[in-house]
């Protein structure tokens, strides 16, 4: 397949762009994979792209109920970071930002991975301390963070209100510069292409329907397009996990919850990097196009559908003007959710399931753009070998019984 | 006054109120009643923007919500506002606007070099360049940003006010045309509540539009009689201006009211800018109308081509002719009209039609006009660039796929199109509405309803005003029906006479002779420069399920969201893979209709209303008196007290030193307070809490500790027994709601059958704690000092009796470890009481602390604060309190957790204390980690962390407190804190984590 540069730009415009390949395959699917991977989203299609580059299986098949891409990758707020407090997640997430500082040229797909910093603010005396805390663990874990006073706050995003007389001003703020953002349609993309160009058949429209079990162990699946077989079955539907664990006779500690986003208008550009404030939840970005991108929280009520409640955004919205004051005259172009995997210690579940053969990879909650590309190389790894890898062996399904947990949640804000 | 395009007479405009506005500079005239659109017309205006991509010059496309070019920047300063379409913004005199996304200027844009590479630019091309050298992205991304973007951000603080309003309805009417009138009139004589909106400036919809008759007078006359009956209705609330934004679940929708949007730069300072309604409907009557589509020709984005029905709202409804020498070009007969209008207000028109020997009434009309109708041709190229000069015209193919023979060009100013109608479906489909697609009208119409909720008229696919008019009235009597109400006197629908029209020939790119993508651009999505090449190429590159039809080529992005664009490039990519448009799929409408801003979300809840601060009841006196703040949770506490001239750290130190040697006084009215009743209040607490509740003799205090299911700490508070059945709870200032709500929780879901009321109390209640060794003296000289000795009110007991006189109760339990005595009064006395308090301290040196020393006393005596010391993964036992935890009493929340393997591990990091090795005032940084072995570079394995960090005068050093794994097997190990700012990590031994008075002694004194 022809490979994407500048040359083959040129020399495509000169016949018009009519000589241009698809980008990935529409192949029928065959009756049997050695691996089956049931989700054709980022994290699915990055496993399906590891499992052929990096452990040279090719016999594999990404299936995907609707359009590639069209679930959380396509709903999220773009935002690509590895601060993480705990040792396990800056493993992960670290690898993931590692892999993203490359993954342009590893699929020879431009994922404008931008890495313009990403600021988590903070505005109490509490929220400094955690701060801190942070701070100095990312950093003796090898991951780039730094503080940053009000001062260099605002020299970095001069559109956001320091004022000290502001309701929750802002004290100072943790800055990750390898941080930022990317294309996210483009992730999923990416992957495809190049794990179709490995050969992987990658086969959308294809709803799982059952599970194929047999003495504990997964032999394939049923599917909208007929059975498929398979020796191994990874599982990466975010949003949806416990209704194909539910298939396959299993319960996952893990809530499905809407998330929200919107985008404003487009403007020229006046914010570089990404702002992200816990205490009033409140993170914004400006896109490429000029859009502000903006998180505006999950809804509480659990659900499987990609809507939520007006509530959540109108309840940002006053935080939002105090932290970015122009805002008040610009306005919402789209608003949307996805549905996201919660577990109880708000880490993900990569590894076994109580069904041999049948691996699951779920819960990353909000983290899961950011954690894609880390996500999709540990799952590989779990299904070439049948075991968790030394990366995903922490996030374990038994932690739940064993309470070993890596709560990212850390503290509930409340101090004395 | 120059307005040479404008009408001699007619139009809805004020001609007895000229305005002036200002655009790009050039000082222009229109009247009253124009939107900024419609004026620049009447001067001759069509160059109004810049696209997104390839900064073609674009012009007026539409006359309404849907314009995708012609978006201006308004007003200045802090007012000033991006990406506003000049179709909906009403004129004003003084009115100032520019163009946008050009530089220097609108007539000459360096950035339009984008059109002349456009051949390496086709949709997607950055996915595929720009990687080489990896590290050069950024580089070309900035370069990319600064093209992109359209209109620029306002600076400094919106200096507007917006307002919310909370209404509800039992028929909410969305759309002021025909449909949406009659809707509004069945209803409000049924006595419905009924809300009309209506975007435009007046009711009436296309009505305005059109120059037809309606119960045999003039329509604008009709509509006129119709909002006079209306406005006599109580119950019916008219508001134009105004957009629905956003349809949700259970007939909630959202309203933006555009209250003084149309009126100079100064409202009153009363009245909102606009008005934010978010309207609960019993039921809702959608009467959207309909957006015309474009046809795709080549070079179909040049000023001056327009959409037809919008060139005919020009000529009636604001008299404006938009050119003199037009060519329309239809697929349908509604565009005929546009012709007539045309002719009759004295421009020159010509009709291109794609179908062959077209036989409508309109048609006939046209013809006996004299109007020059072209039928089986096709505009194969518009000439010109800043605006249209001329067209050229060829045959086309029966099926529509070719065009032959020679080509006739025509001069022209002005090219309308038509390529038919869709109906405005964006609110049903956010209401999650079923779409179906209509072949006679070659648009997707409203199929299945899923909310409480009826389409009505041209959005319902109903293109004639008579079924307009009938629908409307059905649907509102309807609507009335089913939200409860008697319909006796329905009103008729009116008499229209109606000429009968032709089909539609649907054609989706219109040929020009050559491949598509050579030779020129026909334009799909005019904003963002989507073409039907793109879409070709889109298909062909594998990208053909809509969503990455839309994705890969950003057809429908843009701030119209594709209102123009969508159905046309869906059509294309459905005619590409040889299916139906409705098997090729449709993408998700989502909210908001139209772009709608963020202040008027927002409200009022901004400034000092975004989280109202919440005050004590002493909190003047402590302004008063110097204090600087902390704000904790929502609250603000007082952080500490400088005298003149002192630091923070002189303050804390005076403070903390006062707490010990004398007495001090602190304002903890903010901790939450809980009041829990019920003849199973015991028991409850005995579930919620570690420790055991039952016997609790009444008037005590104990301690207690909530975990989370997961058995780890997330709040804590002392409980006192009040009576037999009820208890005063308190929390963590920021924890309060979280708990109450946590034992609703369990009381609601898991135990219903407990008998157990919960309420707050934190607002009621004021307190003040008095700690030191005269605190008894101080208290004492305030009521019957002998009720406060250790016999008559022992450590953690509480007795009522009056403090100063006012009733009372005092708590004898302490957080500084020293002698305290904790008084509470109903909060409209705290400020009395703590006045009282400070007066009987002064001949001891009483002394007013804040939370940081309030910090610095409990971490000398190593009590834990939740959320400093646990993070919500930490258990009673690895912060030494396995005293709390009953091992006798029944289940409690979280114990099973602590059979997990790895929660009952006995080398989890524990609470420890820490002591500066080298320099015994340095004081370590909370959050600083810990580590046993310090390596040349990172990563070094970290084993615990300074939890709290203070100079403790009372201790005379530096003290902290760590969680440190095995903490507590470790005592007297040297650990490291590396620093952030490099230099050697600081050394510190591992100690007891209470510094002062180990035995416990003063505080029971």
């Amino acid at each position: 397949m022809a490979k994407y540069s500048v040359f083959s730009l040129v020399r495509n415009a000169l016949s018009y762009h009519e000589n241009w390949q698809r980008a990935w395959r529409s192949p029928d699917p065959k009756p049997e994979y050695d691996i089956l991977v049931i989700g054709g989203g980022g994290h699915g299609l990055a496993t399906a792209h590891y499992l052929a580059k990096e452990h040279g299986i090719n016999n594999v098949a990404v299936i995907e109920k609707g359009w590639l891409g069209g679930g959380n990758t396509a709903r999220n707020t773009t935002i690509v970071r590895s601060n993480y407090l705990w040792d396990e997640s800056a493993a992960i997430y670290e690898h993931s930002l590692k892999l993203w500082e490359g993954l342009s040229q590893d699929l020879n797909f431009n994922v404008m991975f931008s890495q313009r910093g990403v600021m988590n603010l903070a505005h109490n005396l509490h929220d400094w301390r955690e701060l801190n805390r942070r701070v100095h663990a990312i950093r003796l874990n090898g991951v780039d963070s730094e503080i940053l006073s009000a001062a260099q706050v605002k020299a970095e995003a001069p559109i956001l209100n320091v004022s000290p007389d502001s309701r929750y001003p802002i004290i100072g703020a943790s800055m990750q510069r390898r941080g930022g953002t990317a294309r996210h349609d483009a992730v999923a993309w990416g992957y495809a292409r190049a794990a179709d160009q490995r050969g992987v058949d990658i086969i959308q429209n294809c709803e799982v329907t059952g599970f194929v079990i047999n003495n504990g162990r997964v032999e394939g699946v049923e599917t909208t397009r007929g059975p498929i077989k398979a020796k191994r079955v990874g599982v990466a539907v975010a949003g949806h996990s416990s209704v194909l664990a539910d298939m396959a006779g299993f319960r996952m500690p893990v809530e499905s919850n809407p998330l929200q986003a919107l985008v404003s208008d487009p403007i020229k550009p006046v914010l570089d990097c990404v702002v992200m404030s816990s205490a009033v939840h409140v993170y914004i970005s400006q896109s490429d196009r000029g859009e502000f991108v903006i998180g505006a929280g999950s809804d509480l009520h659990v659900s499987y559908s990609q809507r939520g409640s007006f509530e959540i955004i109108e309840g940002i919205m006053g935080a939002l003007c105090e932290l970015v004051p122009m805002v008040s005259r610009m306005k919402m172009m789209r608003q949307w959710g996805g549905v996201v995997d919660v577990t109880p210690d708000r880490s993900p579940i990569v590894g076994k399931t109580p069904v041999e053969g049948l691996f699951i990879n779920c819960g990353w909650g909000t983290g899961g753009f950011k954690g894609t590309p880390g996500s999709g190389h540990a799952f590989a790894a779990t299904l070439a070998a049948g075991e968790p890898n030394d990366m995903a062996g922490p996030f374990s399904l038994d932690r739940f019984r064993t309470g070993f947990l890596i709560d990212e949640a850390g503290a509930a804000a409340v101090a004395h | 006054m120059t307005q040479k395009f404008r009408l001699a007479e007619g139009g809805r405009i004020n001609r007895d109120h000229p305005v002036q506005f200002q655009f790009d500079g050039a000082t222009l005239h229109g009247y009253e009643g124009d939107t900024l659109a419609s004026a620049l017309l009447a001067n001759g205006v069509h160059l109004v923007g810049r696209s997104f991509k390839y900064h073609r010059p674009r012009g007026i496309l539409s006359a309404g919500a849907e314009e995708s070019n012609a978006l201006v920047q308004l007003r200045e300063g802090p007012r000033t506002e991006p990406n506003m379409r000049s179709t909906m913004v009403a004129l004003f005199d003084g009115l100032k606007a520019e163009s946008q996304n050009r530089w220097p200027s609108l007539s000459f844009d360096v950035w339009s070099v984008n059109n002349l590479f456009s051949r390496f630019l086709p949709a997607g091309f950055y996915y595929k360049t720009f990687m080489w050298p990896a590290s050069f992205w950024m580089t070309y991304e900035k370069v990319i940003r600064n093209a992109a973007g359209l209109g620029k951000g306002p600076l400094g603080r919106d200096p507007d006010r917006y307002e919310h309003r909370n209404q509800w309805c039992d028929v909410l009417v969305a759309g002021g045309g025909p449909a949406g009138l009659m809707a509004a009139l069945a209803a409000g004589r049924a006595g419905a509540r009924v809300i009309l909106v209506d975007e435009q400036s007046e009711m009436g919809g296309s009505l305005l539009s059109g120059t037809g008759e309606v119960d045999g007078k003039p329509a604008a006359d009709w509509v006129a009689e119709i909002m006079d009956e209306l406005r006599s209705m109580e119950e019916v609330t008219i508001l134009p201006r105004t957009s629905v934004s956003g349809y949700y679940d259970y007939n909630f929708l959202t309203l933006l009211e555009r209250v003084t949007d149309h009126l100079d730069d100064e409202p009153d300072g009363k009245t909102p800018r606009q008005r934010f309604w978010q309207v609960r409907a019993k039921q809702v009557v959608l009467a959207t109308g309909a957006i015309e589509r474009p046809l795709t020709f080549l070079n179909n984005d040049r000023p001056g081509v327009m959409l037809a029905g919008a060139v005919r709202t020009y000529v009636n409804r604001y008299a404006v002719l938009p050119g003199l020498k037009a060519v329309i070009f239809t697929n349908n007969d509604s565009a005929y009209d546009t012709a007539l209008d045309l002719r009759r207000a004295g421009a020159s028109a010509t009709v291109v039609d794609v179908r062959k020997a077209p036989r409508g009434a309109l048609v006939e009309a046209a013809r006996a006009a004299g109007i020059d109708i072209m039928d089986g041709k096709a505009i194969v190229k518009v000439n010109g660039g800043k605006r249209v000069t001329g067209v050229l015209i060829r045959e086309l193919s029966e099926d529509g796929k070719t065009v032959t023979g020679g080509s006739q060009s025509i001069g022209c100013d002005l090219v309308a199109m038509s390529g038919g109608w869709n109906p405005t479906v964006h609110l049903f489909s956010q209401s999650r509405g079923k779409l179906r697609f209509d072949e006679s009208l070659a648009a997707f119409v409203p199929d299945k309803s899923f909310a409480d909720e009826r389409s009505a008229g041209a959005c319902n696919g109903s293109m004639k005003l008579l079924d307009c008019l009938t629908e409307g009235l059905k649907a509102g009597l309807a609507a009335a029906r089913d939200a409860g109400f008697n319909v006796r006197k329905a009103p008729t629908a009116p008499k229209v006479d109606e000429a009968e029209e032709g089909g539609i020939m649907p054609i989706w790119v219109v040929p020009s002779g050559k491949r598509l993508g050579q030779g020129g651009k026909h334009f799909i999505d005019f904003q963002n420069d989507v073409t039907a090449a793109d879409v070709s190429l889109s298909h062909r590159e594998g990208y053909v399920s809509v969503e990455h039809l839309k994705r890969y080529t950003t057809m429908g992005m843009g701030t119209d969201q594709g209102k123009t664009s969508n159905v046309n490039a869906l059509a294309i990519m459905a005619d590409l893979q040889g299916v139906s448009v409705p098997e090729a799929g449709i993408t998700t409408f989502r909210p908001p209709w139209a772009l709608t801003g963020f202040g008027a979300i927002a409200g009022r809840n901004v400034g000092e209303f975004m989280d109202p601060a919440r005050l004590t009841a002493m909190h003047d006196w402590h302004v008063e008196h110097g204090a600087k703040f902390e704000d904790v949770g929502q609250w603000k506490r007082p952080w500490y007290y400088p005298k003149p001239g002192e630091s923070m750290a002189d303050a804390v130190n005076r403070e903390t030193l006062a707490a010990r040697s004398a007495v001090a006084m602190v304002d903890a009215s903010t901790l939450g307070k809980i009041d829990i009743q019920g003849p199973d209040a015991a028991e409850f607490l005995n579930r919620i809490y570690t420790n055991a509740w039952l016997k609790l003799p009444l008037g005590s205090c104990r301690y207690g500790l909530m975990l989370h299911e997961d058995g780890m700490v997330f709040d804590d508070g002392v409980t006192t027994r009040l009576a037999e059945n009820r208890f005063l709870m308190t929390t963590t200032t920021g924890g309060a709601a979280n708990v109450l709500t946590w034992l609703e929780e369990w009381l609601q879901t898991e135990w219903p059958e407990m008998k157990v009321y919960c309420t707050s109390v934190t607002e009621q209640w004021a307190t003040v704690s008095v700690s030191g060794p005269y605190a008894r003296h101080v208290v004492g000289s305030l009521t019957d000092y002998d009720k406060l000795g250790p016999k008559d009110l022992p450590f953690m007991t509480m007795a009522e009796m009056d403090i100063a006189g006012i009733p009372a109760r005092v708590y004898r339990i302490s957080f500084t470890g020293e002698l305290a005595f904790e008084v509470n009064v109903p909060r409209r006395q705290g400020l009395a009481l703590w006045r009282a308090i400070w007066e009987a301290g002064q001949k001891y040196g009483i002394t007013p602390y804040g939370t940081e020393a309030m910090h610095v006393l409990r971490a000398e005596k190593g009590f834990i604060i939740v959320g400093q010391e646990t993070d919500g993964t930490v258990t009673p036992m690895d912060m030494g309190m396995d005293w709390i935890v009953s091992k006798k009493k029944g289940d409690f929340i979280g114990r099973r957790s602590f059979a997990r393997e790895d929660t009952a591990r006995d080398d989890r990091k524990q609470l420890v204390g820490l002591y500066t090795e080298d320099d015994p005032h340095h004081v370590l940084v909370e959050g600083q980690q810990l580590v046993a072995e310090v390596k040349p570079t990172p990563p070094m394995k970290m084993v615990g962390h300074v939890t709290s960090a203070y100079f403790s005068s009372n201790v005379g050093r530096s003290i902290a407190l760590a969680v440190v794994e095995g903490g507590r097997e470790r005592m007297g190990e040297t650990l490291y804190a590396p620093r952030l700012e490099g230099g050697r990590p600081v050394k510190v031994t591992i100690t007891d984590p209470v510094f002062f008075d180990k035995e416990g002694v003063r505080a029971r004194g």
